[in-house]
């Protein structure tokens, strides 16, 4: 059994087709990003495997129960973080998070530690008396993420988790989703490229409610024109006799300038991801060109989302 | 039921998170107090009873009763805290009953601080306390049959303003159909079957009966049917309107 099962799975509202008929499962140690332009579907989907919108067509399973005949259960195993993190703002953390323990079935002491290892997990301390209603964007996120992983869910459905956080605290939760990557099958949605390289062990590119791309986050990469290209910035100026030599190796499919006013470099594009490092080292020592700097790229993945969901 | 507790009581704790319950408790006393010792004209009348005070209550419910519930659902919504309340391991039927308990419990509060009046009127006479506890009891009931309506039109709509205005209206249509005002009209066009019909509807007729000490069968049944009626009401349309 896939801890999460979704087969033929759609949703409109009214004439909006919203999801139009997805399928995927994932198992226990996989972490995976939803990609995705805005309105592409990816909330939509989340909120029906969270039991909060009923499916039109197709059907969706948390570890083994169906999410609308057998809702409850399949929520009792669940964690999830909705869009935005809403939580009751007159609340104070604790307060909020003691209710969310009881929901969850915890009584008495057992559910005092429950809030106690939820608010350790995300470093809640400090602000546990405040109302939710005076924190900060990045304490409101952590909030919801403890009541999410009070109760030590096999599955986590996390909806931008880190949407509008600074660096530093998006930093901490991605860590904190990656601790707990090994015993959890977890979904969190994104339109940030490098978290999904950052977190996920599978990324799925989803336009218009279909999923388009279904892979690891390098395979993903390696769509992308730039996987395996080699940046070279030479000591001074390359000659262009040698940039010349560069773009007519084998495999190589040609050379661009890095395109910014400070950066003298240039890009060795590869055919086909052609591994041709080795060649464009070689070619530079048999010039004698001093090299500043050289590096194999592994793709941009923003470039690969473009296409991808611009074509579709 | 044990889940009906736990929402139950986090909803009752909210009320005085806020200041919302110490307006309503102030407001309702301070109304209830000077209607029925001054516009009552509870001194000149030389009768020591609470019949002014009961009568005025539905009309004070009338605006009191919306102001309490049009947040129950709508707020949910337009905060966005329903999504996180439905993704718990809760059923929708739980939610609703937990709620409006809070809020019944609430008015009970509210109600329960005008004792004092009842102390007074004893006090000063010697009052019938069967027909006081009576109208207690019925103001009691038409507080949760406006507060079951009140939470269903709160769950029609994300705007507090209009499950405000909403509800006041309807609760309007439920005090008037017995008056003349309602049945003048109606007479004139339809057998006196229906506007009988109509009028047992009244909320005013079933009221006013009991808090003058005749509580029957019909008038519980009339205020438990009005709840559960307007509960199933909410249940639906909570299940209907929570993700729009
Ligand atoms: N409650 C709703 N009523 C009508 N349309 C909706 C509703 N929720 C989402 N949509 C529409 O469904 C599409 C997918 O939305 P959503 O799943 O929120 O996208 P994403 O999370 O990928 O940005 C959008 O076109 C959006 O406008
Ligand atoms: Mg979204």
């Amino acid at each position: 059994m896939h801890l999460i099962e979704i087969e033929g799975l759609s949703k409109h509202f009214g004439d909006i087709e919203a999801v139009r008929g997805i399928s995927f499962t994932v198992d226990r140690g996989e972490v995976v990003g939803f990609l995705g332009p805005n309105g592409a579907g990816k909330s939509t989907t989340m909120k029906m495997l969270a039991g909060f919108l009923t499916p039109s067509a197709g059907r969706a399973s948390i570890c083994g129960h169906d999410v609308v005949e057998d809702g409850l259960a399949a929520r009792r195993r669940l964690g999830y973080l909705p869009e935005g993190a809403p939580a009751y703002p007159d609340m104070t953390a604790a307060s909020f998070l003691a209710f969310i323990a009881q929901i969850r079935g915890f009584r008495g002491a057992e559910a005092r530690a429950a809030v106690d290892r939820a608010v350790d997990r995300v470093d809640l301390g400090s602000v546990l008396e405040q109302p939710i209603d005076t924190l900060s964007k990045g304490f409101k996120r952590r909030v919801g993420l403890a009541q999410a992983l009070l109760h030590d869910p096999e599955v986590l459905i996390l909806d931008e988790p880190t949407d509008g956080l600074d660096p530093n605290q998006k930093h901490q939760v991605r860590q904190l989703i990656g601790s707990m990557a090994a015993t959890k099958a977890i979904i969190i949605s994104t339109h940030i490229l490098e978290e999904v390289d950052a977190v996920c062990t599978r990324a799925m590119v989803i336009a218009n409610g279909r999923v388009l791309v279904d892979g690891t986050p390098a395979a993903l990469e390696a769509r992308s024109p730039y996987h395996h290209a080699v940046y070279v910035r030479a000591e001074g100026k390359l000659p262009a006799s040698v940039q010349d030599e560069l773009g007519a190796l084998p495999g190589v499919k040609r050379v661009e300038a890095a395109g910014r006013a400070d950066d003298q470099g240039v890009y060795v594009l590869p055919q086909n991801g052609a591994d041709i490092g080795p060649l464009v080292r070689g070619l530079l020592a048999a010039r004698g060109v001093g090299v500043a700097e050289l590096r194999v790229e592994r793709g941009r993945l923003d470039g690969v989302f473009r296409d991808i969901t611009m074509a579709a | 039921m044990r889940t009906i507790g736990i929402i139950f009581r986090r909803e009752l704790a909210a009320y005085f998170t806020t200041p919302v319950a110490y307006v309503f408790i102030v407001i309702f006393l301070l109304l209830a107090g000077s209607v029925t010792f001054y516009v009552g004209g509870f001194f000149e009348r030389g009768q020591a009873d609470l019949e002014p005070f009961f009568d005025f209550h539905p009309w004070l419910y009338l605006f009191l009763i919306p102001a309490l519930s049009m947040r129950l659902w709508a707020e949910e919504r337009r905060s966005g805290s329903v999504e996180l309340l439905l993704t718990l391991p809760i059923t929708v039927p739980e939610a609703v009953i937990g709620k409006f308990l809070a809020a019944w419990v609430f008015t009970g509060i509210a109600l329960a601080l005008t004792v004092p009046f009842w102390i007074t009127v004893n006090y000063l006479g010697s009052p019938d306390n069967g027909v006081i506890l009576a109208s207690y009891l019925g103001s009691f009931l038409m507080a949760g049959a406006f507060l079951a309506i009140g939470g269903a039109v709160s769950a029609l709509t994300r705007s507090q303003v209009i499950a405000f205005v909403v509800t006041a209206a309807i609760c309007f249509l439920f005090i008037a159909t017995g008056s003349p005002i309602v049945q003048g009209p109606l007479r004139a066009w339809l057998p006196a079957a229906i506007t009988d019909g109509v009028s047992s509807l009244s909320v005013l007729d079933h009221f006013s009966s009991v808090i003058r000490g005749q509580v029957e069968l019909r008038d519980l049944v009339f205020f438990g049917g009005l709840m559960a009626l307007f509960l199933f009401a909410n249940i639906e349309l909570v299940e209907l309107k929570k993700a729009d």
